[in-house]
């Protein structure tokens, strides 16, 4: 048998592992991979190279792809700054549990530890920000350490895996040894839930007066089936449903049961009934503190079960009564299923949805809207209104118009919402609505952005240009950093320290010098004529949407208070916190 | 503000890993980034192919953070089994120590003595020092090395904690 070069190894296997789409960015160590990229046979079944201008755009962009497909989305970069540049969207995988392998280049390994150039300890660096990590030394392990490393990005709960490959590995040859079964000694994440928990499970919801499921991303990475079945446990125990941020598009919005998100901007009725219930049943969510608000204050009186595939995350912010380790989507199938052996009727919940109607009635995502400014709010209603039909798949940056559109846009399906949730990277948006459209081709992509996020990766307007992306980018722009501007005024009596957009470019020249169709939309009047004129415009479009500058976002509980002290409106709002609350993020 | 203590535990875990390259930083930075405090930490590999270590730790952290330590040690993919054994039962703890002592005349014959109550050997003598070796739990090791102090102790190695549970099983 002939010696494949581990270039082409590597292309081999990525290959076999079903990988059509890489993003990076060529350099110095990974010219022979970029070369084995260049010369593979058309006839193969070629994996397409999508070209960043930056390898965290890259990073977020394989995120955008594997939260909207279910697949890993992967990576390629040069060694040094190629992979510290990656970093950050290495780490924000780990916090929100993406699966993503991030392939690095390495000097050649007589050249590790000499600080040759371009030369950085990725694998030291990448150590704490990855599931997994991985230097290969020969391309006769090249094969199987990537065939390994997608097995622990996407088995159990997902996340990052780096593999750093030195440039002598990528040119020396080995044979190409076919798969085999993967076998790792020791690494088995349990999936199926222990049966007796799943018993006692049954016994705490048939007993639950109060009960509430608290859903997070972890149902959107168990996927879609974990979705039809959290509609279905919904169904039949007749409890009400609240998502994490990462979760919303589990359960429909549209649903009667559906009490919108919890947590930091929350909804009224989430949070408290969160604090009212009796019991709590987590299903891969977990106990955030965005979620929980003070700890010693969070939902008191109930009892909790908590189902996380990742054993960790049980009593670590939050003691619960029972802690259910596998995979959420299995958990609900074998929770679903002993209910129904059980034949236990649907529970009588009318008196708790009755003090749940009472706190919906508070409306607290109502906002005033103005005929002579664009509310932020009214401008995400605008749009989730023009696009609803088409079931759009968005993406965010992180601030203000993030929680927005977490608010006033409604989720009907799963993998529909992309944004960074745990890291909260600006910047996200742009990168990951491009993966996202790579993806699915077909679909409408939305990045609702703010103008101060939008600048931390605006350089892939170009990438989107590039690859004939009909990407569209709606800034909500207020010429602040809202969300730290909100802050300063709940806790440093708004004094705007740096928390200004000045100098901001001309969104539309600027995307129009990448070829982007741009639009500015600064009437009340205007709002959805200039969402209309975004959605026919076959190709990527920048929208500058003029919002009014001073609105915030509402409800919030502040930093350090319990669910029970949630601010409705601007006027709640105090001038200065105290000291714990301050040292508080 | 002022920020505020937890109450803490002493225990020692028993940590059996793949013997990678990079694995001892795997754990040392693990208790750095989540904020946990390593006493003693010692390492050695534990089988004839040299694929699988042991290590030791030693940490103190309140019941709750105790619990997270094991569950954040058992997500590395590389570690195979993770036993604490202060929550397991009788155990044997013992570390060893080597103590140079310098000195000449009633300080050298009182170290001698010492060490004699203590067990501990002379691994290397000269007309004015001597190299104790000694081995123990890490209380007596502390007693040692504080009484040598008195009669001209010059420099300590120690080697760190290493245990195992009493009785017929394995851990």
């Amino acid at each position: 048998m002939t010696e494949k070069s581990g270039a082409d190894i590597l292309i081999e296997t990525l290959r076999e592992l079903g990988v059509d789409v890489v993003f990076g960015y060529p350099g110095g160590a990974v010219l022979p991979i970029y070369d084995a990229l260049f010369q593979q046979s058309e006839s193969n079944r070629p994996i397409r190279h999508v070209l960043v201008r930056h390898e965290q755009g890259a990073t977020h962009a394989a995120e955008g792809y594997a939260r909207s497909t279910g697949k890993p989305g992967v990576v390629l970069v040069t060694s040094g700054p190629g992979a510290t540049n990656a970093v950050t969207g290495i780490t924000d995988a780990l916090m929100d549990s993406i699966p993503i392998v991030v392939i690095t280049g390495q000097v050649a390994t007589h050249l590790i530890g000499t600080d040759a150039f371009q030369e950085a300890d990725t694998v030291g660096i990448t150590r704490h920000c990855t599931k997994h990590n991985y230097l290969v030394k020969s391309p006769d392990k090249l094969a199987d350490t990537v065939r390994e490393a997608f097995h622990i990005a996407t088995s159990g709960r997902p996340g990052p895996v780096v593999i750093d490959i030195p440039k002598d590995v990528q040119v020396a040859t080995a044979r190409f040894k076919p798969a085999g079964p993967i076998a790792h000694p020791t690494y088995r994440p349990q999936t199926k839930p222990d049966a007796a928990k799943i018993e006692q499970a049954i016994d705490m919801i048939a007993a639950a007066e109060r009960p509430i499921l608290y859903t997070g991303g972890g149902i959107i990475n168990s996927g879609p089936d974990a979705s039809r079945l959290l509609r279905e446990l919904a169904a039949i125990t007749g409890a009400p449903v609240t998502s994490t941020l990462m979760g919303l598009g589990a359960f429909p919005a549209s649903g009667s049961q559906w009490l919108g998100m919890l947590g930091m901007h929350g909804t009224y009725e989430a949070n408290w009934a969160m604090n009212q219930a009796d019991l709590i049943v987590c299903l891969g969510a977990r106990f955030d503190d965005r979620v929980t608000g003070r700890l010693d204050a969070f939902s008191p009186n109930s009892r909790k079960i908590h189902v996380d595939i990742d054993r960790s995350s049980i009593n670590k912010n939050i003691r619960v009564d029972l802690g259910v380790v596998g995979d959420v989507g299995v958990a609900i199938a074998d929770l679903i299923e002993a209910w129904h052996v059980r034949k236990h009727p649907k529970p009588d919940l009318t008196d708790w949805w009755a003090r749940i109607n009472g706190w919906r009635a508070t409306r607290s995502l109502d906002f005033e809207d103005r005929k002579d400014a664009i509310m932020p709010q009214r401008a995400i209603q605008a749009l989730w209104e023009a696009t609803r039909h088409r079931n759009p798949i968005i993406t965010t940056e992180v601030g203000q118009h993030q929680m927005w559109a977490a608010q006033h846009f409604h989720f009907e399906d799963p993998n529909k919402w992309l944004t960074s949730g745990g890291l909260g990277t600006m910047g996200y948006g742009l990168p990951a609505a491009i993966g996202a459209q790579l993806g699915n081709p077909d679909d409408l992509v939305i990045d609702i952005a703010g103008e101060a996020s939008i600048q931390m990766n605006i350089q892939e307007l170009g990438t989107a240009t590039q690859y004939r992306l009909p990407v569209k980018v709606f800034i909500l722009n207020n010429e602040y950093m809202g969300m730290v501007r909100q802050w300063q005024e709940l806790t440093y009596q708004s004094r705007y320290s740096e928390s200004y957009s000045d100098a901001l470019p001309d969104f539309v020249k600027l995307g129009e010098a990448y070829g982007w169709k741009g639009i500015r939309i600064e009437q009340r009047g205007d709002l959805e004529a200039g969402i209309q004129e975004m959605l026919d415009y076959n190709g990527p479009v920048i929208v500058d949407c003029r919002v009014a500058k001073l609105a915030n976002c509402f409800p919030m509980i502040p930093s350090g208070a319990a669910h029970t002290d949630m601010i409705l409106g601007a006027a709640q709002v105090a001038g200065e916190l105290d000291d714990e609350a301050k040292a508080l993020v | 503000m002022h920020i505020k203590e937890e109450l803490k535990e002493r225990h020692t875990l028993a940590v059996i890993v793949d013997n990678e390259p990079g694995i001892l930083a795997r754990i040392a930075g693990l208790f750095t980034a989540r904020g946990y405090n390593i006493e003693s930490l010692t390492v050695s590999e534990i089988t004839d192919d040299n694929r699988i270590s042991r290590i030791t730790i030693v940490t103190s952290a309140s019941r709750p953070v105790m619990e997270q330590i094991i569950a954040q040690l058992e997500r590395l993919v590389p570690v195979h089994k993770v036993t604490d054994l202060t929550a397991w039962g009788p155990h044997v703890e013992r570390e060893l120590a080597l103590v140079k002592v310098a000195g000449t005349g009633d300080h050298r014959i009182e170290a001698l003595r010492l060490a004699e109550v203590y067990r501990a050997r002379v691994v290397d003598a000269t007309i004015s020092s001597f190299v104790f070796e000694v081995t123990g739990g890490t209380e007596k090791i502390d007693k040692f090395v504080e009484l040598m102090r008195e009669v001209g102790l010059v420099e300590v190695a120690r080697t760190g904690v290493v245990a195992i549970a009493r009785g017929r099983e394995a851990v």
